[in-house]
């Protein structure tokens, strides 16, 4: 079973990628562009029939090692 | 006095620490990540480097290698542990050292000598050490400390703020953190100070032949204050 999951900075947490990117898109044609925050995203292929325990599961991996929590949040998708 | 240098796949400067340790007079062992024990020491080192090629984050992986559970037994039952820069960065990640180093502020490798002052000598690290104020070589991508309100707050509490950037004179300015770091942070205490995570380089700084040779107040120092 597949389960997603991004991980992303936490709200107030200084991005430079993010804001590099949304310079450059300012730059372009996209001088509507407020903010970028960039993040990650995982796909990850659990060897598990239960999505409700392989959530859990990856629930654990996102706290234990995906993200760190000091700044970033995760969401499982 | 005996340590040990752990190597990760990608550290790079575990070979420079290896020579500046000798020199002082350390008996040193290097140690690869995947043995679970660590021969016995006086002091842990966490070398530079770009650990399993900074993937995730940076020390995150080297963070969950078989040997840190050692490092941590040794780090609680109050032996000396130093992480530099790469090492630092594991430190925060398995826990030992509250916060995280982020990407700097301005995107940029950074690759230059600065000034840090020594804030706090009531520890094994820099009890007596003659110089306060060092010139110390830094070379990071993720160098800008960061953590929450209540953790700043306890480590400004507890004196576990170690070094911090600063001019020449000590005078600590925005314009001289080089990275973004909070309060201009180069390096932190756990609350029992046995532990020290810094970004800057002293085993790159102890020939003066090649550099500043500020890193051998450091090490001369550490190692009186071992004895």
């Amino acid at each position: 079973m597949k389960i997603k999951v991004i991980v992303t900075l936490k709200k107030g947490v200084l991005d430079p990628q993010g804001k590099a990117i949304q310079q450059t898109l300012n730059g372009m044609t996209f001088s509507d562009v407020k903010q970028v925050r960039q993040g990650k995203y995982f796909d990850i292929d659990v060897n598990m029939e239960d999505e409700k325990k392989a959530k859990a599961r990856v629930e654990e991996m996102c706290k234990k090692l995906l993200a760190n929590l000091v700044i970033e949040d995760y969401k499982i998708l | 006095m005996k340590s040990a240098v752990i190597v990760f796949p990608g550290s790079n400067c575990d070979r420079d620490m290896d020579v500046a340790l000798k020199k002082f007079g350390f008996k040193n062992e290097m140690v690869w990540h995947n043995n679970p024990e660590i021969p016995k020491s006086d002091l842990i080192v966490l070398p530079g480097g770009f650990s399993y090629g900074d993937y995730l984050r940076c020390g995150c992986i080297a963070a969950k290698s078989k040997i840190i559970n050692s490092v941590v037994k040794f780090a609680n039952s109050g032996g000396l542990v130093l992480g530099i820069c790469n090492g630092f960065q594991i430190l925060t990640e398995t826990g030992l050292l509250p916060g995280i180093l982020q990407q700097n502020k301005y995107q940029k490798f950074i690759c230059k000598n600065v000034y840090v002052k020594v804030n706090d000598k009531k520890n094994k690290y820099f009890k007596n050490i003659k110089k306060e104020i060092l010139e110390l070589h830094i070379a990071h991508n993720e160098g800008n400390y960061f953590c929450s309100d209540d953790e700043l707050k306890c480590l400004k509490d507890n004196n576990q703020i170690a070094i911090t950037y600063c001019d020449k004179n000590g005078k600590e300015t925005e314009d001289l953190n080089p990275n973004g770091a909070l309060n201009n942070i180069a390096g932190i205490f756990n609350k029992n100070k046995n532990i020290l995570g810094m970004m800057p380089h002293p085993e790159r700084m102890i020939d003066k032949y090649l550099s500043s040779n500020d890193g051998e107040f450091f090490f001369e120092n550490l190692i009186e204050n071992l004895k």
